[in-house]
């Protein structure tokens, strides 16, 4: 016995067969190591006979095993005759065996993986309709057991989760202090810099601090809170109740006899809407210091006289209307945070959708939300 | 026993922060076995596995898989020790994105120079090999718990590696589902002669695959017996094995009555 190469073509012989037709005899393993490099060579080494018929000796192979299956599937495949033209044979009992439970005769090389085919765009823009009704229909409910949640804390102000409702007071109040007073502060510079330079050709610096007073107070200020809270709170929100949803925490709830409504939403909804209006508060605040240091070293205004102007422009009102929109920024932050976690469904990509979704529709409905307050304002006061 | 110890495990420590979990623990996992951890809640069982594949750090001792060393700092090797052996998870650990098809060809794909077609046909097989034949295209949200164990081992054993570890494979599964598990288990250790280690408290899946057990105690923070276990139910003097093989509790175990 010729002692059999490991690699390189010598490791297969080729006899052609009397009655057309021919024979192959393969060396060594047969399996992952060496499965691609064979189909490889073997298509190569066989593309220049005429492959009408193609038997394998499997004699001389001591190790097959079902990457060296798809060799022979691949070799199969490229018979003309297809399967009436191709034998395998001295195969052992053990490759049998496992020819056998692998299917290897009924093993087609056309085989599609593919996804399952998208539908049509009707189908799928009437798949989204329904799906959105059905969206529109859950978060109509969830504001339904919000709403008699909240009744019922009312009525008996202990059923309320005092120990959660701390937690969350200071994890969207004070946690966010400093990133709200940062940017709010920011904001307030750079208003006070941007309208300086046009006012200041007119000499009327002064009013820099009316124009900041006012913007932050009635419209900037809350906006800008709202805007950190759905992004720092309200995808937490989402996150935290989408991935109770997945590991089944919210199922232990309900079969507990709690109502998952009134213990994971109730305490971050009561909490949002005491901490945003408190952040509304200091946003203005760091807003209108912004403002003071712009004054003070760049217009040649005194603390006072800023001080003064300010406090001459904003009315309670104002202040109040503010802090007003603030607190329903924050219940409608919580509102949507939660309502997407509620909907996830599935594995951990979902809870990254709901995250996403949850702060996107924070936003907007913030600003849309502001828009109507104008509104109001317009026509009411 | 001559035959080769494809991991060793010398002088294992391992635990969390302040707690020692398991101490001078040191054992032989030879080629072609059905090895199985086992131990009461909370013994360091799935630590002891996820320290002998690298996932985490040993506070001493050496564990050597196939001859590398197992470092957490040494990438290379890691990534050569990655290459031979198949993890299946306690949950199957299968990506929520990618249908059960394109679970098991990521590896392949990743590993080997198979033309697409090839590959397709190869996880054709291997699905077909755990009985998952014509689920190519489902999402592993779609699938039954045991579908998705199946599943999981199907691409835990994608590239044919030479050890197979099990992290509670039968956790969760129905008894004839479980029973299949362990058929499959063991016909491919037969046919494949693929090293199997197993993390595991169920008892049948013991008698029915194990050829040899360590079992691990909580409070001698190591291994208390060693060896067969059909040959350690009827023999062994350790009260606790005896308790553990016979499902018997503190109280009414062989020879507990004194004790609370």
């Amino acid at each position: 016995m010729n002692t059999p190469e490991t690699t390189g073509p010598s490791r297969y012989q080729i006899a052609e067969n009397p009655e057309g037709g021919i024979t192959l005899h393969i060396h060594g393993n047969m399996d992952s190591a060496n499965a691609g490099q064979m189909i490889e060579e073997l298509t190569a080494l066989l593309s220049d006979y005429s492959l009408s018929s193609l038997t394998v000796d499997l004699e001389k192979v001591d190790h097959l095993d079902d990457f060296g299956t798809l060799v022979l599937v691949h070799l199969r495949k490229m018979v003309s005759n297809g399967r009436d033209g191709f034998y395998v044979v001295n195969s052992g009992d053990k490759i049998k065996e496992l020819l056998s439970i692998l299917h290897f005769d009924s093993l087609n090389e056309k085989i599609s993986l593919e996804k399952k085919r998208s539908p049509g765009v009707f189908i799928r823009i009437g798949e989204a309709t329904f799906r959105h009704i059905a969206d529109l229909k859950y978060a109509i409910s969830f504001i339904g057991s919000i709403v008699i949640s909240l009744v019922h804390i009312c009525l008996h102000p202990r059923s309320l989760r005092s120990d959660d409702t701390i937690r969350y007071m200071q994890r969207v109040g004070v946690d966010g202090l400093p990133i709200v007073a940062l940017i709010s502060f920011l904001m307030g510079l750079i208003m006070a810099f941007m309208s300086s330079v046009q006012l200041q050709q007119f000499g009327a610096n002064i009013y820099v601090a009316s124009l900041v007073g006012l913007a932050m107070t009635r419209e900037l200020g809350p906006i800008m809170t709202a805007i950190i809270v759905a992004g720092r709170s309200g995808s937490a929100f989402a996150a935290e109740i989408g991935t109770m949803k997945i590991s089944e925490e919210v199922d232990a709830l309900f079969t507990m006899g709690f109502n998952p409504v009134m213990f994971l939403v109730v305490p971050k909804l009561v909490a949002a809407a005491i901490m945003v209006p408190i952040l509304t508060l200091f946003s203005d605040i760091f807003a209108i210091m912004g403002g003071l240091l712009v004054g003070v070293f760049m217009l040649d205004l005194t603390a006072g006289a800023y001080m003064a102007q300010t406090i001459k422009t904003l009315e309670l009102f104002d202040v109040f209307w503010g802090v007003l929109k603030g607190g329903v920024f924050g219940v409608l932050i919580t509102w949507i945070g939660c309502f997407r976690g509620f909907q996830v469904r599935g594995g951990a990509a979902s809870v990254g959708e709901a995250t996403t979704s949850a702060v996107v529709s924070s936003i907007f409905l913030i600003i849309l939300s502001d828009s109507v307050f104008s509104v109001i304002l317009r026509y009411w006061g | 026993m001559s035959r080769k110890a494809i991991i060793r495990v010398k002088d294992l420590r391992a635990g969390y922060g302040e707690d020692i979990i398991l101490d001078r623990v040191s054992f032989n996992v030879y080629e072609g076995e059905v090895f199985v951890i086992l131990g009461g809640s909370g013994c360091g069982k799935s630590t002891l596995l996820k320290t002998i594949i690298g996932l985490i750090e040993p506070r001493a001792g050496k564990i050597a898989i196939d001859g590398d060393e197992v470092s957490v700092d040494d990438e290379t090797t890691l990534q050569k020790i990655f290459r031979r052996i198949g993890v299946l998870y306690q949950g199957a650990a299968l990506f929520g994105s990618m249908t059960i098809a394109e679970n098991v060809a990521l590896p392949i794909r990743e590993y080997t120079s198979l033309p697409k077609e090839s590959v397709d046909v190869l996880v054709k097989m291997k699905l077909g090999l755990v009985n998952l034949e014509g689920y190519e295209n489902y999402l592993p949200s779609e699938l039954s718990g045991g579908m998705k164990k199946r599943a999981g081992l199907a691409r835990a054993m994608a590239l044919n590696p030479k050890i197979l570890f099990f992290d509670e494979p039968s956790a969760g599964l129905d008894p004839v589902t479980s029973a299949e598990l362990d058929d499959l288990i063991l016909y491919l250790n037969r046919s494949l002669g693929t090293t199997m280690v197993m993390v595991t408290h169920e008892l049948q899946s013991i008698f029915a695959v194990a050829q040899r057990i360590i079992m691990l105690d909580k409070r001698a923070k190591g291994i208390i017996a060693e060896g067969n276990p059909k040959y350690l139910r009827d023999h062994s003097q350790n009260k606790f094995v005896k308790q553990f093989f016979n499902r018997q509790t503190e109280e009414n175990g062989v020879g507990g009555k004194g004790s609370e």
